[in-house]
């Protein structure tokens, strides 16, 4: 994190940082617990969207937008993913 | 302004993130879990993006931006709903508070077509109409 200072924006990476890891030691604590495995599906589809949000904070503390590059990259990369799993569950199982 | 600007969008879409991250640990089963999930996780990053985008300031950053924004807001919902019909189909347990569940007995659980209604009832087409529109017809 590069700022000349400790400015208005550099405390808010900070303290958006420290609620996105919070939330997703959250999401972790759902994909270790969950009943189903649907529900785990659901913590990682979280955990994926949160990890976008860390990476669009880093980009701004950074003063690098090519980082946001990576959270197009992981969006679509965790929507394939959780279609994957979707299909799986679905044809997967008899009943 | 534009800084300040930028913070406060930022500080509420990680509110509404960290929010979706509690509901999913405080709701009682799959479906009430999802909705709180997909929806504020969606509107945090939507949020988020937007922030950055206006701390740029610039077009590309935008763009790009708004790039991640439109996939997130069309890819979301799709997810949300396969992993809910799949779990609906698998027989994922309703809360035991639940009022109602509207697709009781609407569905068949083994072909997984819609029933009930009489709008969406499927018939296969018997082997004769088979023959005579099939790519082996006469």
């Amino acid at each position: 994190m590069t700022f000349e200072g400790l400015g208005l924006l550099s405390w808010t990476v900070i303290l958006v940082t420290t609620m996105l890891s919070v939330g997703a030691v959250l999401a972790f604590t759902r994909l270790v617990r969950g009943p189903s495995l649907p529900d785990r599906v659901v913590a990682l589809d979280l955990i994926a969207t949160l990890l976008m949000g860390i990476i669009a904070a880093y980009s701004v503390a950074a003063g690098q937008p090519v980082f946001l590059d990576v959270a197009i990259v992981l969006a679509l990369i965790a929507f394939l993913g959780t279609v994957a799993f979707a299909r799986y569950l679905e044809k997967g199982t008899l009943r | 302004m534009n800084q300040t600007l930028s913070a406060a969008l930022m500080i509420v879409g990680a509110t509404f993130m960290l929010l979706a991250a509690v509901g999913i640990v405080r709701m009682p089963d799959l479906f009430t879990r999802m909705q709180t999930t997909t929806k504020a996780a969606t509107l945090g990053i939507g949020c988020m993006l937007t922030s950055a985008a206006i701390y740029f300031g610039t077009l590309q950053v935008a763009a790009r931006a708004l790039a991640v924004i439109v996939l997130v807001f069309l890819t979301a919902p799709v997810a949300a709903h396969m992993i809910a019909r799949a779990a609906y189909f698998i027989g994922v347990p309703l809360w035991k508070g639940t009022i109602r569940d509207d697709l009781q007995g609407q569905y068949d659980l083994r072909t997984r077509v819609l029933e009930g209604t009489g709008a969406l009832k499927f018939s296969p087409p018997s082997t004769e109409e088979r023959d005579k529109s099939g790519p082996n017809a006469k």
